[in-house]
């Protein structure tokens, strides 16, 4: 079944013609990791799925819903798409318990209680549940990333989005977020991700896209794509990265 | 002639302090209530608001508070309302203050991360609920230091008032002064009095912003 559908997306800031008809279907439970050069346009279509960016053109649906302002709320978005950042963005002014509930809360407006029981069970399962009333500032980066990836999940999104979440991590705690990762994509969650873990890509992702100049330029499962690669541009960007 | 010991000089400069200190309280509660709607005026998507208040800060950042003052006390009177020193000072000193206070507030409010405003839209929240629960709270706790910090130059800008003929700290120096002819006695006493306001402030003011150092907010 195709979870998240975008068909022929178009996005421009002013002159720069970021996203030049962007084609990409996912599948429930899927995992599609998104590689390219820096400028290639992995994070702004990424930031198209969940409306942070507006494309100009073209169409995106999820779960055969349209992403408009028009026909989807920004509180049906968030319960269909969540996104895990590069910076992590938690709130550091509250705890990690109050991270995790406050959206649950203030945006599904259910109860303090039942919050508090998924977000006990949503930190558990990034192994943090001892850090329940710690604060941001507190944890090590890998923690905080962890936290951020559990708020994503109290949300109960359909789709995971994650924007380079290990590249602001110490190589030594870059581990420890992909393990978390690597157990959702097991569980069955849709996930997609731009990384540059390439051995992550290879390992989880059923599949793999590769975007240049604001295409998608060539995917394919992993195993073929980085054995065989197609074109000149993909044959000269492994072996760059690899 | 009246004879005016070291005491005397003292107790009637400290009886003074009083309308200093109520002054600057006015001026203080008075700019932070008007600053903190200009604070909200400047951050709405309407842009003729954002431009008057940016004209209003402008123009009360851009131009002595002692013409100010006068402005306000001599431009009151030429209308034909003859206001007292009182309100003269109070109303000036209340716009000098939010129009600092208003530019303080934005920056703190703009110093919160972008990425706190990319995570809350991520999770649903919309503006309101953003600013309440999100970045509010964050600028707050940035604001407090220097805050506390501008109402040591409030305090100093009360010294103006003396001028349009309030009878503050300043002002009953001066006037002991004519009687006594001991300036130096006088305004030293004048100023350590000031001193004894300010400094802790200032090290109050230090104090907050180390807290906040400490607690990993910047």
């Amino acid at each position: 079944m195709t979870l998240v559908c975008v068909d022929n997306v178009h996005k421009a800031f002013g002159d720069l013609e970021v996203l030049k008809g962007i084609n990409l279907s996912v599948a429930q439970g899927e995992v599609v990791a998104i590689i390219g050069r820096s400028g290639s346009g992995k994070s702004t279509l990424l930031r198209c799925l969940n409306q942070l960016e507006k494309h100009d053109s073209g169409q995106i649906t999820i779960a055969d819903k349209k992403l408009d302002a028009a026909s989807m709320s920004p509180k049906e978005l968030s319960e269909n798409v969540g996104m895990v950042f590069q910076s992590f963005n938690l709130f550091p002014h509250k705890t990690v318990g109050e991270n995790v509930c406050l959206a649950p809360i203030v945006v599904r407006g259910e109860g303090k209680a039942d919050v508090e029981k998924i977000a006990h069970e949503v930190l558990e399962k990034v192994g943090l549940s001892d850090k329940y009333d710690a604060y941001p500032a507190q944890l090590s980066g890998g923690q905080q990333q962890r936290v951020a990836i559990a708020r994503a999940l109290a949300m109960r999104p359909k789709v995971m989005l994650c924007d380079e979440v290990t590249s602001a991590l110490d190589p030594e705690l870059v581990g420890e977020v992909l393990r978390v990762l690597e157990t959702l994509a097991a569980e069955g969650m849709t996930l997609i991700l731009v990384t540059h873990e390439m051995s992550f890509a290879r390992d989880v992702a059923d599949r793999v896209v590769f975007m240049h100049e604001g295409r998608i330029h060539e995917e394919g499962a992993p195993g073929e794509l980085f054995a065989a690669p197609q074109t000149a541009e993909l044959k000269q960007f492994i072996s760059a990265v690899l | 002639m009246i004879e005016f010991t070291f005491w005397d000089i003292l107790r009637n400069l400290l009886l003074a302090t009083r309308w200093t200190i109520l002054l600057s309280l006015i001026a203080f509660v008075g700019g932070a209530t008007v600053g903190l709607l200009l604070t909200f005026m400047r951050l709405s998507s309407n842009r003729w608001l954002q431009r008057l208040t940016s004209l209003y800060v402008d123009l009360f950042q851009g131009t002595p508070l002692l013409m100010q003052l006068f402005l306000i006390f001599f431009g009151a009177a030429a209308m034909g309302h003859q206001i007292s020193a009182w309100l003269a000072a109070s109303i000036a000193l209340t716009l000098f203050t939010s129009a600092f206070l208003c530019d303080i507030w934005r920056g703190c409010l703009e110093a919160v991360a972008k990425g706190q405003w990319h995570a809350s839209q991520v999770l649903g929240m919309n503006y309101f609920q953003t600013m309440r629960h999100v970045i509010l709270p964050q600028a707050l706790r940035l604001s407090i230091p220097p805050t506390v910090g501008f109402s040591v130059q409030v305090i100093k800008g009360t010294a103006l008032a003396s001028i349009i003929g309030f009878v503050e700290l300043t002002k009953a120096g001066t006037m002991l002064n004519n009687a006594t002819f001991e300036p130096f006695t006088i305004f030293a006493l004048v100023a350590l009095l000031y001193f004894a306001l300010c400094y802790p402030l200032s090290c109050y003011a230090r104090y907050l912003e180390k807290k906040l150092y400490d607690a990993g907010l910047r």
